[in-house]
């Protein structure tokens, strides 16, 4: 308890307090007042950032929820090949975010790499991109990397979620001579609500704050195409020196991941169980 | 409709489920396979040879060049960092909860609303005050500064894990052992820690692979080689070894092992617990 206070909730509150101080980490802080907000506004590499994780978080919750949940799906049932499947399918998780950068760095590379291998064998030119080094391409593939390293996860999420609706209300709707199509949309959606919210908020919030992948691949690179708001405070805090900017950016990141969670719960009638959660207090 | 067409499009459904499902194991199948034969190249086989296609000579020898850069070292840091992160989560979390569910005071349902709240602070978000408060500490660049922030980090979601299911526990059971003589000491001991194992392994690989897995603490936290972790240690060893791809490839595997290992070993445990922790 001691320890959470101390290196969570401390540092909640330091950070906005931070965020109205001018420091570079050595000398004294001097008090800004809001002058780090308004460099905010003014500063065209910030509005790049918003720009560019507005883009991550979206096009990573529309590419990952629907694979995620038709994988999800399918490996949910209970013939053996499908547990095979479903054991590849975990695989991407068990490796580290670092690892994953690198394995896909070189398979990327435009001189070495496997896709210019493929491209030259099959006289496919397509495949031979300067996938990390061009401003129109390079923030696709690295959602497209985001997405293979989390589709995994999210699809456990959603094979649980499908395994904990009764069989009953499937054999009813079979009775009542539903189609396929009919039962997806009336039975197993509406059942799988809540798995929908919760794999939501992990995606939109985890695509918010996406760091790792972006800073060994590309560092934010070519120019600021893929330099997203969690890589830019870094950059403006521990290569900068700017600790009190940097802060504001940190506190920008968490209004907009906790008012996308609340939204999001809101507005999807998740109320219900934060009142579970309530009763637990 | 007849019968038969009904039948007719279940099985073409499948038909397309195989499929797509068929397409997403190339893609999560391909780079691992390009990654392992890759890992078995030399320096000069890797620039000449194939990517796709194991001939053209093979060699182990990338294997011996990153443990002899270090990788045992960054390994050992990581289990350390790992165990005694697991540790602790795993018994502060159980034993908040027990306290949660038992003292229903203010301060302790505050606490818990306070902790609610640190579920959805990102660790990006307060990492500069982390790194200014360890600095003064003297921990700067000690695994001690990480067990503590990652342990710290972990705690939210493990101790909101572990009241949902700590709740659970039948009430009566708890007064009947107080009735039969035992103190609070003994009820925990004896009742709610044989009753709450499984959830304490669903939460340890959880927090496990968190910890084995974070990048930014160590990033920010660390600087010298001989409290690198894995991930970290990782990248050092592609500044070190750039152009030596193989190298590097050896160096992920390696890292990716012992959690493959433990995988193979209680594969359904895994699964369940990664899904469950979530959906519960």
């Amino acid at each position: 308890m001691l320890l959470f206070c101390l290196f969570i909730v401390v540092p909640m509150i330091a950070a906005i307090v931070l965020s109205f101080v001018k420091w570079n980490g050595l000398g004294t802080p001097t008090w800004a007042a809001g002058s780090n907000w308004a460099e905010f506004f003014r500063d065209p590499v910030a509005r790049t950032s918003v720009e560019v994780t507005a883009k991550v978080v979206v096009l990573s919750y529309i590419v990952q929820t629907p694979i995620s949940m038709a994988l999800g799906m399918f490996t949910a049932g209970k013939q053996r090949y499908k547990s095979v499947y479903a054991t590849i399918f975990v695989l991407p998780l068990l490796m580290s975010t670092a690892g994953i950068a690198l394995m896909w760095e070189s398979l990327l590379d435009p001189t070495f790499g496997a896709l210019t291998a493929l491209s030259k064998s099959w006289n496919l030119s397509f495949l031979n991109q300067n996938w990390l080094g061009s401003p129109n391409l390079t923030l696709y593939v690295v959602i497209a990397i985001i997405a293979w390293q989390f589709i995994p996860f999210h699809t456990l999420l959603y094979a649980v979620g499908r395994r904990q609706i009764p069989e009953v209300l499937y054999e009813a709707a079979r009775l009542d001579g539903a189609s396929p199509a009919q039962m997806f949309w009336r039975v197993t959606l509406p059942q799988l609500r809540y798995t929908i919210v919760t794999s939501g908020i992990l995606m939109i919030v985890g695509a918010l704050t996406y760091f790792d992948i972006i800073y060994i691949m590309t560092d934010g690179g070519p120019g600021y195409t893929t330099r997203v708001l969690s890589l830019d405070m870094y950059d403006v805090a521990f290569l900068q020196d700017q600790y009190g900017y940097a802060s504001v950016l940190a506190v920008i990141l968490s209004v907009f991941g906790i008012a996308i969670a609340v939204g999001l719960a809101r507005f999807t009638g998740f109320a219900s169980m934060a009142s579970q959660q309530e009763g637990a207090a | 409709m007849t019968r038969s067409g009904i039948l007719g499009r279940f099985r073409t459904g499948k038909l397309v489920a195989i499929v797509l499902a068929t397409i997403w194991l190339v893609i999560v199948i391909a780079p691992l396979y390009y990654m392992i034969l890759a890992s078995f190249r030399t320096q000069g086989t890797y620039l000449t040879a194939n990517p796709w296609i194991p001939s053209g000579g093979l060699s182990a020898s990338s294997y011996g060049t990153v443990f002899g850069a270090g990788l045992g070292r960054y390994l050992l840091n990581s289990v350390i960092l790992t165990v005694v992160c697991i540790a602790a989560t795993v018994t502060i979390s159980l034993a908040a909860a027990y306290r949660i569910v038992e003292r229903r005071s203010r301060a302790v349902s505050a606490s818990f609303m306070v902790m609610l709240f640190g579920l959805a602070i990102p660790i990006q978000a307060i990492i500069v005050p982390i790194y200014v408060l360890i600095y003064k500490m003297h921990l700067y660049d000690t695994l001690f500064a990480l067990i503590l922030t990652l342990s710290a980090a972990a705690i939210p979601v493990s101790v909101l894990i572990m009241v949902s299911f700590v709740r659970d526990i039948p009430r009566e059971l708890i007064s009947a052992m107080l009735v039969d003589g035992g103190n609070e000491w003994t009820v925990f001991r004896q009742l709610i820690w044989p009753l709450s194992r499984p959830v304490l392994a669903t939460l340890a690989i959880y927090d496990g692979l968190n910890v084995w897995n974070n990048f930014l603490l160590p990033l920010v936290l660390t600087q010298s080689n001989n409290v690198a972790v894995l991930p970290l240690g990782l990248t050092k060893l592609e500044g070190l070894y750039s152009v030596n791809v193989p190298a590097v490839m050896a160096g992920v595997l390696l890292s990716a092992l012992p959690l493959v290992v433990l995988f193979v070993i209680m594969r359904r445990q895994v699964m369940n617990s990664l899904g469950g922790v979530i959906a519960r």
